[in-house]
């Protein structure tokens, strides 16, 4: 049984079908990534499967549960994370409260501080950043934060939104190092990205989704040889 | 990581400073602006026609009652604040103004009211202990709290959260609607139940007693300088609401997740926060400080009828306008603003205008306010939002 599935998900805003009848797998242990261009329909995707917004049919299961009609809190407590686009840092709450933010359905306050230190340890920068307010960060800072922020509840499964937007290329290769530091350590992960290069060398398989359908459908070292792959997403003749 | 404890202490103190600054500062301001205008008004008619009535000058008059209209200021401005924080706190959450929090004000005051005619009625008020008083009134209080928060969180429920997806003039027009309909409901049990719209508060306990503060030496006469019990009692419990709130928002858990709400809501149920659930309890808070307020109001002026949440309501949404709609601390501030400028207006303008303009025109005051921030300063003295430490 996978992990996660989406069977023929349909989603709309409005009347705007934004997802044409998606299906997608992810197994456990697996760095599966989704990419497309913008507007493709990825963002659309995770939010989705973390019930930010509801499909208009299809199904979307979770550890064998339908979450389709789920609200995003309960899907959370699941043990299904989301690190949504854009980061999502709260800008007035401080680090610290961001990361406690993150553990809000932990209730053990030790469990709290473990995990808060572990998200030090991925990011020293956080630590000397503690007591700043969130919209203080520099856009890198966010992204650390951001992640950090994801870990604190210790999803199965977290969904990265394009967690390289707008980085230095040496943060992007932090980032994605992260990644696959987590995944060594037991977390699976479902990364949406533009940046496919990238995305392509860290994941096992991938998806490529095109004006709200999925167009490919492979591992990862096929897809990078793949010639639309590497016209499209790659920018190679 | 700070001890807890080191953390907490602070919480508790700051909202405190903040009050005593605030109040401080515009009671300062507002003597300032007075004693120039007596001060320039002394030579005129104005000054003259005082001088023929008291014997004295303009200024000594003002600087003589100043202290009086402080102390009142302070009162009505801190219930203001108390139910301007209900506006503020769920405008800082879902960007929508709740009309209906002058009738849930309105309930508080009803259900305290009334708990203690009933009380009245048994002879239990009148054979009260000075102990007891206090306890009675602290049952109306807490009844009137209980009540309003319910309520607060049931209009919610039922005429808000059905339209949230709804443009954002359709959840307005609910308000509106929910505030005639809580008017209306407050008049037909009133009038089943009682026959009477007037409720006065019974009086007993010390409330009404006044501590004498000294004389102060007016001319050939003196004016008293006194507050009242109830005055002290409207103040106390006021700036204990505040500092709880700002210590709930501040340092606890669910505090924080009101913030985050307030911030990004999206994001907010990632955290796996109940999104729904932290409305609730902005609105649940919201209610008990405005039922709060509301027997406050009727102990400080006895007398209450269905429509008594309107003006009280429309100023502390002014004063939550004033101080930046969304920010908790702008509450307290246009709050204890708006308190001081009426009780001011209203004390001083009868003596500046030679009776001319008395005191009931001190509500100009307060409108002017509102229209004068919307138009020069819509975002408020200190800017917005709940997501902001108060
Ligand atoms: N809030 C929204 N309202 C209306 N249309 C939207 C909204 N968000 C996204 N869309 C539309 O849905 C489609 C998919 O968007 P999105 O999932 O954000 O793409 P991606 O993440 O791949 O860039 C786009 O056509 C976009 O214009
Ligand atoms: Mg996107």
């Amino acid at each position: 049984m996978s992990l996660l599935s989406l069977t023929d998900v349909h989603s709309f805003y409005g009347h705007i079908h934004a997802l044409k009848g998606i299906s997608l797998t992810v197994e456990e242990g697996e760095i599966v990534t989704l990419i497309g261009s913008n507007g493709a329909g990825k963002s659309t995707t995770l939010r989705t499967v973390s019930g930010l917004m509801h499909p208009g049919s299809g199904r979307v299961e979770f550890d064998g549960r339908d979450i389709s009609r789920m609200e995003p809190h309960a899907i959370v407590a699941a043990g299904l994370g989301h690190v949504p686009e854009g980061r999502g840092i709260f800008p007035t709450l401080t680090v610290r409260e961001n990361l406690e933010m993150g553990a809000f359905t932990v209730r053990d306050p030790e469990a709290v501080r473990e995990r808060m230190a572990y998200g030090f340890e991925l990011f020293p920068r956080l630590k000397e950043r503690i007591d700043q307010h969130g919209g203080t960060l520099s856009g890198g800072e966010q992204q650390m934060l951001a992640i950090a922020r994801g870990l604190m509840m210790q999803p199965r499964l977290l969904m990265l939104d394009e967690p390289s937007m707008g980085l230095a290329p040496v943060l992007v290769e932090l980032i994605f190092d992260i990644v696959t530091m987590l995944n060594d350590k037991g977390v699976t992960i479902l990364l949406v990205e533009q940046n496919a290069l990238m995305a392509l060398s860290v994941a096992h398989r991938g998806y490529v989704l095109q004006n709200g359908e999925l167009v490919l459908n492979d591992t990862a070292a096929n897809l990078r040889r793949d010639p639309l792959v590497r016209t499209a997403y790659l920018g190679m003749a | 990581m700070p001890p807890f404890a080191a953390v907490n202490i602070r919480e508790l103190i700051r909202p405190i400073g903040q009050l005593l600054l605030f109040s401080l500062g515009s009671a300062g301001v507002l003597s300032a602006l007075v004693l120039v205008l007596a001060l320039i008004l002394d030579q005129t008619a104005v000054g003259l026609h005082l001088h023929d009535r008291y014997n004295v000058s303009l200024a000594t008059y003002t600087l003589v009652n100043l202290p009086q209209v402080v102390i009142d200021g302070l009162t009505i401005g801190f219930v203001y604040a108390a139910i301007a924080l209900g506006y503020t706190m769920v405008y800082g959450v879902l960007e929508f103004i709740n009309f209906a929090h002058s009738e849930i004000f309105a309930v508080g005051a009803f259900v305290g009211v009334e708990l203690l005619i009933a009380l009245d009625h048994t002879g239990l008020l009148r054979s009260a202990s000075l102990g007891m008083a206090y306890a009675y009134l602290t049952l109306a209080l807490l009844m009137g709290m209980a009540a309003a928060g319910a309520l607060a969180v049931t209009v919610e429920r039922v005429a808000y959260r059905p339209l949230r997806g709804a443009a954002r003039l359709v959840p307005l027009i609910s308000a509106i609607g929910v505030s005639f309909l809580l008017q209306d409901v407050i008049r037909l049990v009133e009038g089943l139940t009682t026959g009477q719209f007037n409720r006065i508060m019974p009086t007993f306990g010390n409330f009404d007693r006044r501590i004498m503060l000294g004389r102060l030496a007016l001319g050939d006469t003196t004016v008293p300088l006194g507050i009242s019990v109830k005055s002290i009692i409207v103040i106390t419990a006021a700036v204990l609401m505040l500092a709880g709130l700002n210590y709930l928002v501040n340092a606890t858990r669910m505090g924080k997740a009101i913030r985050a709400v307030a911030q990004d809501r999206a994001t907010a149920s990632l955290m796996g926060i109940n999104v729904n659930r932290i409305i609730s309890l902005t609105f649940l808070i919201g209610g008990l400080l405005g039922g709060a307020a509301g027997v406050l109001y009727a102990l400080k002026f006895t007398r209450i009828d269905p429509f008594v949440g309107f003006f009280p309501g429309l100023k502390a949404f002014t004063a939550a306008v004033l101080g930046g709609i969304g920010n908790l601390t702008g509450a307290l501030l246009g709050g204890i603003v708006l308190g001081m400028l009426e009780t001011f207006a209203g004390s001083f303008l009868g003596v500046f205008t030679m009776g001319a303009a008395g005191s009931e025109y001190k509500d100009i005051f307060a409108f002017s306010i509102l229209i004068l921030v919307l138009v020069f300063r819509p975002q408020g003295l200190m800017g917005r939002h709940v997501g902001q430490k108060a």
